[in-house]
């Protein structure tokens, strides 16, 4: 399996941060990084981890099944997840996953059409005094209110036309 | 992000936040950056672990461990290699104070593994961040190589002869791996299940080898204490309970955010004067004073000098710091609710209390919510929860068990105000599927 | 232990239940109280197998400690005081289960385990039969995974044995876990079907019905069956198997009482190669061939027909070649060379020799205690394997050093022509062609100087100068050192030691007039006779003699039945009774499970055709007893204590201590290089063996 040349530089990155013989080390972080390349974690790319961190693909696997961002099917382009544990649960984060479901049409874990926008309602993103908080990708919002989540989505949508 | 300081503050790790580029090596540097590894390099591993037993710093992650007492656990003359751990997996609901240490101040971090790695002999280094917090394994990572641009990291640091490699680990989304041994499971590239201890991780940690593995605000806190000096770090706190820690307020209070304050500090005066009060001049109803695992305290209980020993003595804990405040329209059921669905979600699924306790209260607190409760489920979810309390594999289990005794002795009126007169036995099953 | 060094353990005391105990330091609690008769439950633990923890049923009470321990974890300490059943940890279990039974189906009505279920049992046996949960039960589908294993996720209790079995036991690694918490369960390794042994160690060791085998799932219910105890016979290591049988029909293998010399370990063949024995292919009639067609006639007049026909070769002055098949019984074996010297008055006696034990104990003359049994493999401190994929050909031997791996920290070095599983956990892996082999021992020769002891363990490539050689090095080693002669079958062993041999009479004594070889008999262009009881010679080989009178003794109609003149329907291993030996020398009972119509024993179609040439009184009754009390007298080695035997143990049999000077002709000497899912000759007619997807190592693989 190929990778652009960007992530496969931060792959060979973080596999030579092991010792010898402790590759199976870099498995998660790589899984991490090529999944952000392809939107979702493929079994070629198991394999393609399991050789390079020697181990088997059972092993990657196993791996994949446990760890809530790793995503075998599919993600959006733009994966927004909507924190509704107890902080954002205080400040209105309910109220906003329920507007996001609503605006979009989806829910957990689910993909719009188009492909655009994914949305997960995740646990606890350790925003809890800046709450509610919505991360689109790896980028953090806080405060969110619905206009500024609708802003938000809106400013997505409107990125892609 | 970070909130306004608040004069009641004792910025002692926090002290370079706001400084213009307080990322910056350079930064760093021009404030007492290095100087506490500095002069670890010219202490013995004895007298850098002396100084953290006097100065009594426990560990910032949750359990409260002697940082000083860890340390010495490290059996120096063990021929394997040593390694050194921190754990950035910051989950604990109510919890984000590490996030700023890192992202206002990443070097006090390097400092920190710096003289632990000194104190144990240790070459090699590992911080394993969140995969949520990507945006701070960058900053991370541009600070290690920052450091190592300045030689402060790599070989015979700073001519003291030191060799010291760290590197940044991606977590993958997983509470439990913010217990010690998931993480070290974890960081192997395995599945985040906690490990049989003992061996406990300054025995036997990462690789089967002698680990010093602690939270990065206690890392953090370290090159003060030897800065400053043991005793003077003590002496900012209650006894037994020295320095200053990280609190983090959340929920209904005016101004929320992360603070720096004394250990000992009156939660009463956190609420009321550095948080500007209940919002919307509300009444207060009850807090969650250390993170989602602690049990909550009842508006009257909220009055006491924070610290270890006084979170004890209030049958909770002072956690990870992650303290929620609830206003008197805090519906108590949705929030027990929103716990467990955490705790079954987070469950690591290893052992069978744990794995089927936490979904079994998840369901039944799904029908209490909904209206469909009855009479018996309230004391059914107090003895589930005492069915998994001290039986699981791990704290996680505990964890959940703790703080739905909590609600539910605490605010018993609240559940039973949600029974309906007719019973429906079952929801949809759609409902009933967790998140995940 | 065979040699150990170590100080004499001292001894810990501790207190359960108000009982004194002791036991060595180290000992986990769970196995210390259970050697007192103490049971604590547990669903996870599993001796052997590394510690989990996970299902908290061994929960115990320790003085001075404030949380309820795990029992499987905790080692015993001196001074400790335990309770293993008090109200607290009555409680605490009987919570766990009330746990445990949300998502559990309770389908116990039709599950297979229903009746044998330690989930059952312990419900029984702690109360919690009346469930508080009111909530749906989540639930996934079952799956199948492979022509035998079916996984119910529903019913797993995620005890994790299976992935132990799999992974620590076999050294496979096929099983897995994936998802966490509630949903989490049991992951094949090729995503949704597995790609392993097919050995069913997971399916075997699963505490519910959460694993099922395709041969059995929805077959019976666990009391309907009769329990055979019996020797596998599809390879020569000679596994105890227990064979349910419903119905005179064989329905499950498996060795759940650890009877054996192989505990609970089985592979493909011992659990499932059951099948052969409904194949519907079998000779089921005694046949004579009738203008080129093989007729089925009736058992009196095929018998008098070969009589007939033997009796006028043999007035003649003719020439009989006999060929005995490896899977046949000590007292087969021992009968059929007694008819052929005794009453043919020939020794043109053969089988398939796969390996070279005869020159082994001719270089090993005056040697005492260097043979090795299948407990040296689990307890040495060292094993060479030389030129054998032994997880593919002698399973359990593979199994036996795996776990002395495990347990004792034993350094595995191995010698082979290809990729071995065995290169995964040793301490060394050298592959050389053949004939290398001795380059490569000279390379591991100081590092073995400095093991304690060795048992090298040498396939069919050794033989001949080779394995005096190989005794001659391995003596200039200066530790003690045993040997395992790999050889291919149930019971080649034993017919080496019953002298179906043209050169050695019973208990390797020299034949002062040998006869043909196998090779030889094939190539005998005038030969009269060729009685083949239980083998098939003539595949991929011809027989050169055009004259000969050809009759076989045979499940199926192969190769060599095919050329026959008379075919007489045999009885499968699984239908007879008798001894035999496996590759250790260790001598063991066979029990007949079931009956087939129409076929007999070899051991009785030998002695009805001896009646009918009027024989019977100087060779003897055909009864597996009788002969066995004389193979018992007469045959060195197997003066071995009864009551082993009888009570189906395996009996060490001391074979010969002396020169044994002939000539082995090597060039027979061959293995046939099966792999976990071939049996020689029997293999193919196993519809399952045939079914499952293969995972041959590469060294066999053709």
């Amino acid at each position: 399996m190929t990778f652009t040349p960007e992530t496969e530089q931060k792959l060979q990155a973080i596999w030579s941060r092991y010792p010898a013989g402790r590759k199976r080390s870099a498995v998660i972080p790589m899984l991490m990084y090529a999944q952000d390349e392809t939107g979702q974690v493929t079994q070629e790319m198991i394999a393609e981890v399991a050789k390079r961190c020697e181990v088997t693909p059972l092993q990657v696997e196993e791996v994949v099944g446990y760890y809530s961002m790793l995503n075998k099917q599919k993600m959006g382009k733009h994966h927004v997840q909507v924190c509704t544990n107890i902080a954002c649960l205080l400040m209105g984060g309910e109220e906003l996953w329920h507007h996001t479901t609503k605006r979009l049409g989806i829910g957990h874990k689910q993909v719009t059409a188009d492909g655009l926008i994914s949305l997960e309602e995740v646990e606890c993103a350790g925003a809890c005094s800046w709450a509610p908080c919505v991360v689109d990708g790896y980028e953090y919002h806080h405060h969110m209110t619905i206009e500024k989540l609708d802003q938000l989505l809106d400013s997505i949508e409107n990125k892609v036309q | 992000m970070f909130n306004e300081p608040h004069p009641d503050e004792v910025r002692i790790i926090t002290k370079r936040f706001g400084l213009p580029n307080s990322a910056s090596i350079d930064t760093y540097l021009a404030h007492e950056g290095y100087v506490a590894f500095m002069k670890a390099a010219e202490m013995t591993p004895e007298a850098i672990i002396e100084e953290l037993k006097v100065s009594s710093l426990r560990g910032r992650g949750g359990a409260g461990f002697p940082t000083g007492l860890k340390w010495s656990f490290i059996p120096r003359d063990n021929p394997k290699p040593k390694y050194v751990v921190v754990n950035a997996d910051e989950s604990e609901p109510g919890t984000c104070k590490d996030r700023l240490l890192i992202e206002n101040d990443p070097h006090q971090l390097i400092e920190g593994c710096l003289i632990a790695a000194r104190t144990i002999g240790c070459k090699l280094g590992y911080i394993y961040i969140r995969g949520e917090y990507r945006y701070l394994i960058d900053i991370m990572d541009k600070a290690l190589a920052e450091a190592y641009a300045h030689g402060y990291l790599g070989k015979n640091i700073k001519g003291t002869g030191i060799d010291f490699d760290l590197y940044t680990h991606s977590g993958a989304g997983a509470y439990e791996c913010g217990e010690e041994s998931a993480l070290l499971e974890s960081l192997e590239g395995k599945r985040g299940v906690p490990r049989i201890r003992p061996p406990f991780p300054a025995v036997s940690g990462l690789y089967a080898s002698p680990t010093v593995l602690n939270n990065v605000e206690t890392f953090c806190s370290v090159p003060a204490i030897l800065r400053m000096g043991g005793q003077a770090y003590a002496d900012l706190g209650t006894p037994k309970n020295g320095g200053t820690r990280m609190l983090c307020v959340s929920g209904h209070v005016n101004r929320p955010g992360v603070y720096e304050i004394p250990l000992g500090f009156s939660m009463q005066k956190m609420i009321y004067d550095v948080c500007g009060g209940i919002r919307g001049g509300k009444k207060l109803k009850a807090v969650i004073p250390g993170g989602s695992s602690s049990p909550v305290l009842k508006a009257d209980e909220c009055d006491f000098p924070m610290d270890y020993d006084n979170y004890a003595r209030m049958k909770t804990m002072a956690g990870s710091g992650g303290m929620m405040v609830m206003d008197e329209d805090t519906d108590i059921v949705k929030v027990a609710l929103r716990t467990m669905r955490f705790y079954a979600h987070e469950s690591c699924g290893w052992c069978i209390p744990c794995r089927e306790g936490t979904t079994w209260l998840r369901k039944i607190l799904t029908r209490m919510d909904e209206g469909t409760g009855r009479r018996a489920d309230i004391d059914l979810i107090h003895e589930l929860a005492k069915n998994m309390l001290g039986r699981t594999f791990c704290p996680l289990g505990d964890a959940a068990a703790m703080p739905t005794i909590g609600f539910v002795e605490k605010f018993r009126e609240e559940f039973e105000a949600r029974l309906r007169e007719t019973v429906v036995p079952v929801t949809s099953p759609d409902q009933l599927i967790a998140i995940g | 232990m065979s040699t150990s060094t170590a100080a004499p353990p001292t001894v810990v005391n501790f207190t359960v239940d108000g009982r004194q105990l002791s036991a060595p330091p180290g000992t986990l609690l769970i196995d210390a109280c259970k050697r007192a008769g103490i049971e604590i439950p547990a669903f996870c633990y599993y001796e052997g197998y590394s510690l989990q923890a996970a299902c908290r049923m061994c929960l115990v009470e320790v003085e001075k400690m404030p949380k309820l321990q795990t029992a499987c974890t905790l080692p015993v300490m001196e001074g400790m005081i335990v309770r293993s059943e008090t109200e607290q940890i009555h409680k605490a279990r009987k919570g766990t289960l009330e746990f445990l039974l949300t998502n559990h189906p309770l389908d116990c009505p039709v599950c297979d385990k229903g009746g044998e279920c330690e989930l059952q049992d312990m419900v029984f046996r702690y109360g919690a039969g009346e469930s508080r949960f009111t909530e749906i039960k989540n639930h996934e589908p079952e799956r199948q995974w492979s022509p035998v294993v079916f996984y119910d996720p529903a019913r797993c209790i995620l005890c994790y044995r299976c992935v132990r079995a799999c992974n620590e036991g076999m050294g496979v690694g096929a099983l897995g876990v994936t998802n966490r918490g509630v949903v989490s369960e049991i992951a094949p390794n090729m995503v949704d079907h597995l790609d392993c042994d097919e050995c069913g160690a997971c399916i075997d060791i699963c505490p519910v019905g959460a694993l099922t085998s395709n041969t059995y799932r929805y077959k019976t219910r666990p009391w309907e069956m009769q329990h055979v105890g019996t020797v596998c016979t599809h390879c020569s290591n000679g596994c105890k198997t227990t064979l349910g049988v419903r119905n005179d029909e064989i329905v499950r293998g498996n060795n759940r009482d650890r009877s054996g010399i192989n505990g609970e370990f089985l592979c493909v063949k011992g659990r499932y190669g059951f099948d052969v024995s409904t194949n519907e292919e079998r000779v089921t009639s005694p046949m004579i061939r009738i203008n080129g067609k093989l007729e089925a006639v009736s058992w009196s007049k095929a018998l008098g027909f070969v009589a007939e026909k033997f009796r006028s070769v043999s007035t003649a002055g003719g020439s009989f070649g006999v060929v005995a098949g490896p899977h046949l019984t000590n007292e087969e074996l021992f009968y059929l060379q007694k008819f052929t010297r005794a009453g043919l008055k020939t020794s043109n006696l053969d089988h398939a020799r796969s390996g070279d034990l005869v020159t082994l104990l001719d270089a090993l003359s005056g040697k005492t205690d260097a043979l090795a049994t299948s407990d040296d493999c689990y307890n040495t401190k060292a094993a060479l394997v030389i030129g054998s994929d032994l997880s593919q050909q002698h399973p359990f031997l593979a199994f036996q050093l795996r776990a002395d791996v495990r347990h004792h920290k034993a350094n595995i070095y191995t010698v082979t022509p290809g990729p071995v599983r065995e290169a995964k956990y040793s301490a060394q892996s050298i592959e050389v062609p053949v004939g290398g082999e001795f380059d490569a021992l000279r390379n591991l020769t100081e590092t073995l100087k400095g093991e304690q002891e060795l048992v090298i363990l040498f396939g069919d490539s050794i033989k001949g100068q080779r394995v005096r050689d190989l005794v001659e090095w391995a003596s200039g080693l200066g530790i003690p050192v045993k040997y395992v002669c790999l050889v291919d079958y149930s019971n080649s062993r034993g017919a080496m030691d019953m002298g179906v041999m043209p050169n050695l009479l019973p208990g390797y004594e020299v034949d002062p007039h040998p006869g043909m070889s196998l090779g030889q008999m094939l190539s005998h262009e005038t030969l009269d006779v060729l009685w083949v009881v239980g083998a098939n010679p003539l595949r991929g080989k011809t027989l050169a003699s055009k004259q000969a009178f050809v009759v076989t003794q045979t499940m199926f109609l192969e190769e060599t039945s095919e050329r026959a003149d008379v075919v007489f329907p045999s009885a499968s291993a699984y239908e007879k009774n008798g001894t035999v030996t496996n590759v250790t020398g260790q001598v063991q009972r066979l029990k007949a499970a079931v009956r087939t119509m129409g076929a007999k024993t070899d051991l009785e179609i030998c002695g009805l055709l001896a009646k009918e040439l009027g024989l019977a009184v100087e060779i003897g009754v055909w009864s597996h007893d009788v002969v066995f009390k004389e193979i018992h007298k007469s045959v060195r080695g197997y003066n071995v204590p009864l009551p082993i035997l009888i009570t189906g143990g395996a009996a060490a049999t001391n074979p010969v201590n002396g020169r044994v000077a002939v000539d082995v002709r090597i060039e027979d000497i061959q293995s046939a290089g099966d792999t976990l899912f071939t049996s020689g000759e029997l293999g193919r007619y196993s519809k399952l063996l045939t079914s499952v997807p293969e995972f041959p190592g590469a060294l066999y693989k053709r």
